[in-house]
């Protein structure tokens, strides 16, 4: 059971380099295994501070270079009942010497803060995987609360796993006894000892911990110091333990040149909005009621007063989205933050936003549902809810970001549509991109669009009255993108009201007019089809360019369905990766990309609603690949969906012959 | 909101472009127009209420008053929501918004929070403030953002033709309630109270005086103003305020709030307010008080306690109504807070995006 020099971590076929040895300090022979990649899982207790921990390994991994992909998971509930299965949290990081896209399908390597994390988290740790448990934990009350009849560590139940207890907590303590800390204080860094051990395991830098430590705490200097000597503590004993003979290397990811960070989708989707309201010179204004996983954009919007952004914590939802409509009213970039249910109660004012024709950024973090669902789980079943969840005729662009670090872009992409258009705009991020971090290049801000041209405000009457005097016809539209004319409050003599009633075409006025209705309930719509005129066609990747089958998908799936693909591509197999950053209006030709494969598969996380949505616009027999079970998929599900599409689509039996997916799985290909 | 500051402004940013906007159509108009007559503020849209209804006063009202503040008709912003009273900006020549039901004050917070440059009003009736916007009425209150709220109550539901409100008496039979409506009714004054609203008031549509009176004080005070404004339905709930209009009962059942004078009322006074044994206030014959004892009109109290007690004086019957101006007190605006916010944060923190976005723990690749 105890391990004392754990094999190489990774898949089988990983490729593992060279080991070197050196002498640690205090005389032990330690080697150090060179890995291509590790996924490491932490789980414990909600109060055992994972998800802390777990980004503090994220940062000291991103600041080292790797590429990473993180997963962090916790319950909706703050503090279940401490030791419980319902309280467990975890987090899951994915680092490489390479490129990847996803936090892994499974760990390589699992740590467990109590039985309860043991238990809720032991069958996604593979066969021979290496499993830290904190024994400390493991006691008769605690293994009595999650229905352990024996003691794991002891019955034999683990030997299928490199298994290596560590008195993480009494350790902590004992590095503490100084410290003038109570126990009960104390203990709260074994968090910190946690990862200080994984620090050592991999060649994590160590002062960028050091640092925020000493920040987090700067008014408890008695608490950093606790939690630096923790840190410190099982740094230490990692090098001079006979527990851990083995320290792992895994070299910095080859990347394009530039300064990067480690970013979160909703610090990315913040910072794209303050950018966004930079770059059009408008006051951003967001209006937004606390809801998870979107609240953390609330929160960052916060800081960001010196950019002149206004941030309002309404009453409710529906007065977050009627705020930032008042403020879009008066020219400001109004933007509305939220998850499915409060999409749900935006919808009336949304559909006063599709009629007043203003700009406005509505930021829609999915989670599962219906109803309260799953609030800190992962879903993207908001896609029809988007497209149609409001009465009559209101249609409305969707975007979806694909990744951490492109929610930035997606966000400044959405505002662009948005004022261009005179139109409110679904962005729609999830919460696996929300809390979801990657490496990200900071961008040059120069580089960025310039969004002051789509602003333009109106500033003298642009009509004639019937006795030839100038007069404002705030529904008079440009003639390329329709957009209707924007004048703000305080204009001289561009006073207009708008509203709810129907509009007549040009003044603006209240109409009844059957005819007019008409008209403009298709001019609406032909608005947001016109879109499709200012987004390029669809990008498709297809190294080769004659794959028969395509696999599409939009949002966060990217990473998952990407690793796919390259399995697919590794195993010598042929498949097109399309992924959309626009839903709605598709691409313009996307009909006729689509139309060339034999075969079009579309994994989503919900019943098939991007699938309902090809098939009804496209008459394209798309195969539907759904999983709502609140995770991302696995990259190796995925390829095995795709490998069955291909085998079975061709008449050309030599694809047929190709080594199955499943067997040429690389693990380097997550 | 007479201190309005009319010239424009640092709204989020130097150099934005609404600042940029609004001047060069004030370059291509000549000077800002503030001196304004009834008829500047009419628009060219026929005026659909029906005929008799009390809305007409009150519009007539307000188009008359509304130039005597000095402000440039393009710095003020009506918004409503749904209900006939809600359709009262397409007549004003203003800026508006007709938005949706219940939720022009959440529209209006936005407005005036993110434009304090600007005149905000809200237009509102007692179904879209009190029953599917009540929510909103009593934040907007509390937060006291700088706009007045005019809430045409006319205890019907009119639009939808005819079903009891949240301010209809308990056994009001209407179309919705044929046995009597079982709610007991909100007392809108009590209501914005409670939230602490710093300016609520009560007007007549037919007492063009008193209402005017009410509205100037409402749009002077900074913060958020209530006015509560009595307005007859002619066509589904004609005579609600007859108790109080007709001259013969009106004076014996309503009480003229005037700051600083005793609250002394009825035919040749005699009622009159007094304090009651429980910190409330209750109804007296004048000549068996001591005058001393007379409460003596303060709308400026800080505790909202007294108006309070004024507001609960009243029955649902409309008998010992208060009308005038209950409080007006001053406190800070939260427009006026944001905007502090913003201006401490530029002079603590810089305005550079690129530091933002490559903020925090960064590595550099070669």
């Amino acid at each position: 059971m105890t391990a004392s020099t754990p094999p190489p971590i990774g898949a089988p076929d990983d490729e593992v380099s060279a080991t070197a040895t050196h002498a640690a300090t205090g005389g032990l022979v330690k080697s150090v295994v060179a890995l291509d990649r590790v996924v490491i899982r932490l789980a414990g207790d909600s109060g055992d501070g994972m998800q802390l921990t777990g980004n503090r390994f994220t940062s000291e991994t991103a600041s080292f270079g790797n590429d990473l992909s993180t997963l962090p998971n916790f319950p909706a509930e703050i503090r279940a009942p401490t030791g419980t299965l319902p309280g467990v949290s975890s987090f899951q990081l994915h680092f490489a010497d390479h490129d990847i896209m996803t936090p892994g399908d499974a760990p390589d390597v699992l740590v467990a803060m109590n039985p309860a994390a043991l238990k809720s988290n032991l069958a996604d740790l593979p066969g021979g995987g290496l499993l830290i448990v904190d024994s400390d934990e493991f006691t008769s009350r605690n293994l009595a609360k999650v229905g352990y009849a024996t003691n794991p560590l002891e019955d034999g139940s683990l030997d299928g796993w490199q298994t290596v207890p560590v008195p993480l907590t009494s350790m902590t303590l004992d590095a503490l006894a100084d410290s003038g800390l109570g126990k009960k204080e104390a203990e709260r860094s074994k968090n910190m000892f946690t990862l200080g051990l994984l620090s050592w395991m991999y060649h994590r830098p160590t002062e960028g911990t050091v640092r925020f430590l000493e920040r987090q705490f700067r008014r408890k200097p008695e608490i950093a110091a606790a939690n630096i000597a923790a840190f410190r503590a099982g740094y230490n004993y990692g090098e001079t333990t006979e527990a851990f003979a083995v320290s792992y290397e895994i070299k910095p990811a080859p990347m394009d040149p530039g300064t990067y960070r480690n970013i979160s989708g909703n610090q990315a989707l913040a910072l794209g909005v303050v950018a966004a309201g930079q770059r059009s010179g408008l006051p951003v204004f967001l209006g937004a009621y606390p809801i998870t996983p979107a609240s953390d954009i609330l929160h960052e919007l916060s800081k960001h007063k010196a950019f002149g952004v206004r941030t309002f914590q309404a009453e409710d939802e529906i007065a977050g989205i009627g705020a930032a409509l008042g403020a879009s009213f008066g020219g400001a970039l109004g933007v509305t933050t939220t998850s499915g249910p409060g999409i749900a109660l935006k919808a009336e004012t949304i559909g006063l936003a599709v009629m007043t024709e203003l700009p406005l950024l509505i930021i829609d973090v999915q989670r599962g549902g219906p109803s309260t669902g799953l609030p800190t789980k992962t879903e993207q079943s908001d896609l029809l809810q988007a497209m149609f969840g409001r009465n009559g005729e209101a249609p409305l662009p969707v975007i979806a970001p694909r990744s951490p670090g492109d929610c930035f872009d997606a966000a400044i992409e959405a505002t662009r549509i948005a004022l261009t258009y005179r139109t409110p705009v679904m962005l729609l991020s999830d919460g696996y991109l929300a809390n979801g971090a990657e490496p990200w290049a900071v961008p040059d801000v120069d580089s960025l669009p310039d969004l002051s041209e789509a602003v333009g405000f109106a500033t003298g009457p642009n009509a004639e009255a019937t006795d030839g005097s100038p007069e404002f016809h705030p529904y008079k539209r440009d003639p390329e993108t329709l957009a209707r004319a924007w004048a703000v409050p305080g204009t001289s003599g561009l006073q207009h009201r708008i509203g709810g009633l129907e509009k007549a075409d040009g003044s603006g006025n209240i109409s009844y007019d059957p005819a007019n209705h008409d008209f403009m309930v298709r001019t609406r719509q032909a608005k947001i089809d016109g879109i499709a005129a200012s987004i390029g066609p669809t990008d498709v990747e297809d190294p080769d360019g004659d794959a028969r089958v395509a696999v599409i998908g939009w949002g966060s799936t990217y990473g998952p369905i990407g690793a796919a693909c390259r399995r697919i591509r590794a195993s010598g197999r042929k498949v097109a990766q399309i992924h959309l950053r626009h839903i709605n209006p598709f691409p313009a030709d996307l009909g006729e990309v689509l139309a060339r494969y034999d075969r079009v598969v579309c994994p989503e996380m919900n019943l098939g609603q991007l699938a309902l949505l090809l098939r009804a616009k496209f008459l394209v027999d798309v195969q539907s690949h759904t999983q709502v079970s609140g995770m991302p998929f696995r990259s190796a599900e995925l390829a095995a969906v795709i490998q069955d599409a291909i085998d079975t689509s061709t008449t050309d039996t030599t694809s047929t012959d190709a080594v199955p997916a499943g067997a040429a799985v690389n693990g380097a290909m997550q | 909101m007479t201190t309005l500051d009319t010239h424009v402004h640092d709204l989020g940013m130097p150099g934005n472009p609404i600042s940029a906007a609004v001047a060069a159509s004030v370059e291509l108009s000549g000077e800002k127009k503030s001196e304004l007559k009834a008829k500047d503020l009419k628009t060219d849209q026929e005026v659909r209420w029906c005929p008799g209804c009390g809305d007409y006063v009150i519009l007539n009202a307000v188009q008359s008053f509304l130039p005597s503040l000095g402000i440039a008709r393009e710095d003020i912003v009506i918004v409503s929501g749904i209900g006939c009273s809600s359709r009262f900006p397409y007549y004003m020549n203003t800026y508006g918004m007709h938005s949706i039901h219940g939720r022009a004050p959440a529209i209006a917070t936005g407005l005036a929070a993110s434009r304090p440059d600007l005149s905000v009003w809200v237009v509102t009736g007692d179904g879209d403030s009190l029953s599917i916007g009540g929510n909103h009425l009593i934040h907007a209150l509390r937060r006291n953002v700088n706009m007045t709220i005019l809430l045409f109550n006319n205890r019907i539901y009119g639009l939808t033709k005819g079903q009891y409100s949240p301010t209809s008496e308990v056994g009001k039979v209407t179309k919705s309630t044929p046995m009597g409506s079982i709610d007991a009714p909100f007392n809108p004054v009590s209501l914005a109270l409670g939230a602490d609203a710093t300016f609520v008031g009560r007007a007549m549509d037919s007492d063009r005086k008193g209402l005017t009176d009410v509205l100037r004080q409402a749009a002077e005070h900074k913060g958020t103003s209530l006015v509560e404004i009595y307005q007859n339905c002619n066509i589904f709930n004609d005579g609600a305020f007859e108790l109080l209009k007709d001259p013969m009962t009106g004076t014996q059942w309503s009480i003229p709030l005037e700051h600083g004078k005793p609250l002394v009322f009825g035919p040749d006074g005699a009622s009159c307010v007094v304090r009651d044994d429980f910190g409330g206030l209750r109804i007296a014959e004048t000549n068996q008080v001591a005058a001393e004892d007379i409460v003596v009109h303060d709308a400026t109290r800080e505790n909202p306690a007294y108006a309070f007690a004024l507001s609960r004086l009243s029955s649902q019957d409309l008998r010992y109504t208060p009308m005038g101006v209950f409080r007006s007190v001053q406190k800070p605006t939260y427009d006026g807070m944001m905007a502090e916010q913003l201006d401490v944060a530029r002079v603590s923190g810089s305005a550079d995006l690129q530091g933002l976005l490559g903020g925090g723990e960064t590595w550099s690749v070669a």
